[in-house]
């Protein structure tokens, strides 16, 4: 049973997505930034520039970059020089970090990343969908997605503890929706340095560059090593499966804030049908969910918390007494004509006893909004698979037929 | 080599990764010709070329990849390539 969420209401404030990441990475003490602009990240890393010139990050170094790839870059010898270390970017800079992204996670780097999530080019858009971080999935980097300006602050301060232990040693991306979380202000607790400092203790890294013990760090491995490396590599995201659980009860511990684990449930006992979804939309859904419900249709909703690693077991457990199961994805690979978390949705129940009705909707791509009507034609699309059976499987949905 | 927690691997790691096995040709030295420049030491990608104490040098073929370099670079043609017998 998930803990109930106690926000203490006299401490709230209202502020920007952005400066609540901000925030929320000052408290954790990092020890080097390194961040180029980028929209709609750009106030989270104003906001962290404004607090090292006031001087409230101590023992801390912001370095200037002339791209993503730099700044990513700078933070592979930070780190392994055992440095708490944190950038933020989004779309084509995170793409710009691709090759960075295998060096951090290859080199068990814990930096922690936030990821204003937005559509990628071409055409140009600075809007939200989730296309720039599910284009990183193979990177080796924890992905954790946020529903609300709360979440995505106490996400930043979980990330960082999931990343720095000792048999995980993984880099994370924290993803927030791009404007639709890092521009809306909200009201919020925001992070209290002194219960941050309980819950996150100093960065203690195993091993550190250092010249009086030298080490190598991303050895040259052929092909009597390389495969053992990835094995490890593998094995760590498996056990962070049960870290990022336990560090969600321990934050709640510390702080009285739940979210979920892996995955959460909303009024899914019972539900026939299940949606699932990641980021912002996950409100909206909630708001459906609850104006359905009073009509008595039988409908839930699965959040996905932890996108990397994919919460397998996590996901059978709570799709198991569905009728049918409704993705939606504000992605696309292409070429397959599915989101991400409709097709690795479907392969985690491939093989077990589980047989329902899985359909993806591709929605939301370049920030087009989804509406409350959009989310009830689908749930009506579902009753109709119940009765029927799959016509489509997978498909766009909200189509302009006029531009086509 | 043992893998460290955290994927980081002791010191001198190279020393292990014998890149000698790669090679389908060989340098070999022509002491006649060679003029002891020091060229081919100092731009083996590998760091294969050791001195000698006669001030000539000579091949470590555990780490010899078969590039080349040495033997394109020499002003002398002082390094021949060989086929190397398996
Ligand atoms: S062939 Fe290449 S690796 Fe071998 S000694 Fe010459 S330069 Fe070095
Ligand atoms: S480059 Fe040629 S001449 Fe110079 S030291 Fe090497 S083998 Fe001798």
């Amino acid at each position: 049973m998930a803990p109930e969420n106690k926000i203490d209401k006299e401490k709230m404030v209202v502020v920007e997505g952005s400066y609540a990441v901000a925030h929320a990475t000052k408290v954790c003490r990092p020890n080097v930034i390194s961040a180029y602009p980028i929209t709609p990240q750009t106030h989270i890393v104003e906001d962290l520039s404004q607090f090292m010139a006031d001087g409230e990050i101590p023992n801390c170094e912001y370095i200037n970059v002339e791209s993503e790839f730099s700044a990513l870059s700078a933070l592979v010898g930070a780190s392994a020089a055992g440095a708490r270390c944190y950038s933020a970017t989004t779309s084509q800079g995170l793409e710009l970090m691709h090759e960075v992204l295998f060096n951090i996670s290859g080199m068990r780097l814990p930096v922690v990343m936030t990821i204003a999530n937005r559509a990628v080019s071409a055409p140009i858009s600075i809007w939200n969908d989730h296309q720039d971080a599910i284009s990183q999935r193979d990177t080796g980097w924890l992905q954790l997605y946020a529903e609300n300006t709360q979440e995505i602050s106490d996400m930043t301060a979980q990330a960082f503890k999931i990343s720095e232990d000792k048999d995980i040693l993984m880099p994370s991306m924290v993803c927030m929706d791009g404007f639709i979380l890092s521009h809306v202000y909200e009201p919020i607790v925001l992070l209290e340095q002194d219960l941050t400092d309980e819950f996150l203790p100093a960065f203690e890294p195993e091993h550190v560059l250092d010249p009086k013990n030298p080490m190598s760090f991303g050895a040259f491995a052929d092909p009597n090593y390389y495969t053992e490396f990835r094995y490890l590599q593998e094995q760590a995201m498996q056990k962070s499966l049960k870290k990022i659980e336990d560090v969600a009860n321990e934050f709640y511990d510390v702080y009285g804030r739940y979210y979920g684990g892996l995955i959460d449930e909303y009024r899914t006992d019972d539900a026939d049908i299940i949606i699932m979804a990641m980021g912002s939309i996950i409100g909206t859904i909630k708001d459906v969910i609850d104006k359905l419900r009073d009509r008595n249709v039988k409908v839930g909703l699965l959040k996905v918390r932890s996108f990397r690693p994919f919460p397998v077991e996590a996901i059978k457990g709570a799709l198991k007494d569905a009728k049918v199961v409704v993705v939606l994805d504000k992605n696309i690979s292409l070429g397959l004509n599915e989101g991400a978390l409709f097709t690795e949705t479907k392969s985690s129940l491939y093989n077990t006893k589980l047989d329902m009705p899985i359909i993806g909707y591709m929605v939301g791509h370049g920030g087009r909004d989804i509406k409350v009507d959009l989310i009830e034609k689908i749930v009506d699309d579902a009753k109709e698979v119940i009765k029927t059976g799959i016509t489509i499987e997978s498909q766009f949905t909200d189509l302009k037929e006029e531009l086509l | 080599m043992k893998i460290l927690p955290g994927g980081v691997c002791e010191a001198g790691t190279t020393r292990i990764n014998k890149t000698g096995g790669w090679r389908t040709f060989k340098p070999v030295y022509d002491y006649e010709k060679c003029i002891k420049c020091k060229l081919c030491e100092l731009l083996c990608p590998d760091s294969s070329i050791n001195p000698r104490d006669d001030g000539f040098f000579e091949f470590d073929y555990d780490f010899c990849k078969g590039c080349g370099i040495c033997a394109n670079e020499c002003p002398k043609d002082a390094i021949d390539m060989v086929l190397e017998e398996k």
